[in-house]
């Protein structure tokens, strides 16, 4: 239950939803754009997120898009991550939202709603990272096609009325070689220790982490570490783990040490995975 | 002090109409035990963690305690109020797939979903849908031979 009382609105279009944006807040009213909902309702009861009222855009054509064209994935914002399991038109983005919340979680969480959410982990964004994704943004402005690096820098950043409609993603990367692993404390659902995500593009690895830091990221000077094949691999693995941004997780998941000796041990499995030797 | 969102919403619940007048904030799992009396979906962590407050909604597993009740307004929600005899429910009997049963309605809604969708569901999916619900009472081994036993009577008659 949301303990404080707020509006629910339903637009049907992306005009119609920016419009409302503006006008609730012309009235005064902090309006939130409502994807699956999940992170709305359960951080508001510990009064972590705060509203007036919520536009729910699951019923906007555009966010639920989920299409194959020659060159490119378009995948609606609002698409519950078991939608995009099932299709797998991205089978790194599979792997990522698989291990995401448990199955039940994500037939409500979107992948807007994870790359956007505060809950830092939001590890569905590291293969949109690693495939130069775009991002098509709705505002007060119209509707603008950018890279995914100009708007998400370890969180997104979208101008106050600015909603996430879609990612789209060149084909050529649906079919790269790829690793993904994701390291909890216990069990098979929960947060990650470490999640890293690898591509090998023209035989350089890119890679992207989430849970190392309160953020996730891809490190071109991680990237350029590893791919310094002149150099013993044990060195190209410690270079990289220096070169991670600050601070590392120090939390009741793992320690700052723990979490630094998973992400080295998983930086070996995935140059012998990737054949980056 | 805050105005009021209360408002009338009609519900289509386990094959009926209902008429509620709900806040605008109010989950479904709030409103199902609160307005319409079905006690059968579970309030345990309110957070998203433990499925004992799992329904249908057009067929789909979701925690209801994560989805307000008026997202759901032209959809069809299902309950444990809404299963009637149903095989997934002989067999957790059966099988003895429970003990306090406080965790039951969620994982049989979540194990009914999965075996109405998913009657060729290998050893990887079941293990990935029922780890949606936690049981503190520990009866996993007998909940798995409860969701094992329906998928095999149905590929039989199939
Ligand atoms: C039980 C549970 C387990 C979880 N486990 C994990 C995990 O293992 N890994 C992980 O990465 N995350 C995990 N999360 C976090 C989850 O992915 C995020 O909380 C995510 O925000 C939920 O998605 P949603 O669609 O429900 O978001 P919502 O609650 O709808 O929105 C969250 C925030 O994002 C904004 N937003 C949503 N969609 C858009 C959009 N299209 N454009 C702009 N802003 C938008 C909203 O305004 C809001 O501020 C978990 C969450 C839960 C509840
Ligand atoms: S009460 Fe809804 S998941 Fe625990
Ligand atoms: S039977 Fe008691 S919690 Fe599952």
């Amino acid at each position: 239950m949301i303990p404080f009382e707020i509006t629910y609105h339903r637009p049907r279009s992306i005009e119609e939803a920016v419009h409302l944006f503006d006008t609730l807040q012309q009235q005064g009213k902090k309006p939130l754009y409502y994807g699956g909902g999940t992170e709305i309702i359960t951080l508001s009861r510990l009064h972590l997120v705060a509203a007036d009222a919520v536009i729910d855009i699951k019923h906007i054509p555009e966010c639920r898009t989920l299409e194959f064209n020659p060159h490119e994935l378009v995948l609606g914002s609002a698409l519950p991550l078991t939608t995009l399991e099932e299709a797998n038109p991205f089978p790194l983005l599979t792997k990522a939202a698989r291990e995401v919340a448990d199955r039940t979680a994500r037939n409500q969480i979107t992948l807007g709603g994870n790359i956007c959410g505060q809950i830092f982990y939001r590890e569905t964004v590291l293969p949109l990272l690693l495939s130069d994704s775009q991002a098509v943004i709705a505002g007060k402005d119209g509707v603008k096609q950018c890279s995914i690096h100009d708007v998400f820098l370890q969180h997104i950043r979208l101008k106050p009325g600015q909603f996430l409609v879609q990612m789209k993603v060149d084909r050529s990367y649906a079919s790269l070689p790829h690793f993904h692993r994701k390291r909890r404390k216990q069990g098979k659902v929960g947060y990650p220790l470490v999640t890293a995500a690898a591509i090998k593009k023209d035989g350089q690895i890119r890679v992207a982490l989430s849970g190392v830091c309160p953020f996730p990221f891809r490190s071109k000077e991680m990237e350029e570490r590893l791919n310094a094949r002149h150099l013993p691999l044990h060195d190209r693995i410690e270079g990289a783990i220096r070169a991670l941004p600050r601070p590392i997780l120090d939390d009741i998941e793992g320690s700052a040490a723990y979490r630094l000796f998973v992400l080295k041990q998983m930086l070996f499995d995935m140059i012998d995975e990737l054949g980056g030797e | 002090m805050e105005s009021s969102t209360k408002c009338e919403m009609q519900l289509l619940v386990n094959g009926e109409t209902k008429s509620v007048v709900a806040r605008q904030g109010d989950t479904l799992l709030f409103v199902l035990r609160n307005e319409l009396g079905l006690t059968g979906a579970k309030p345990g962590c309110l957070n998203g963690d433990c499925g004992a407050c799992t329904a249908l909604v057009d067929g789909t597993p979701i925690k209801s305690c994560m989805m307000l009740a008026i997202e759901t307004v032209g959809k069809e929600i299902t309950t444990i109020e809404g299963l009637h005899n149903t095989p997934i429910q002989r067999a957790f009997v059966e099988h003895f797939a429970f003990q306090c049963g406080y965790c039951t309605p969620g994982f049989i809604m979540n194990a009914y979903a999965l075996t109405e969708t998913k009657p060729d569901a290998d050893d990887a999916t079941i293990q990935e849908w029922l780890e949606s619900n936690i049981c503190r009472c520990t009866s996993y081994q007998e909940i798995e031979a409860a969701v094992k036993e329906v998928l095999r009577q149905k590929r039989k008659t199939e």
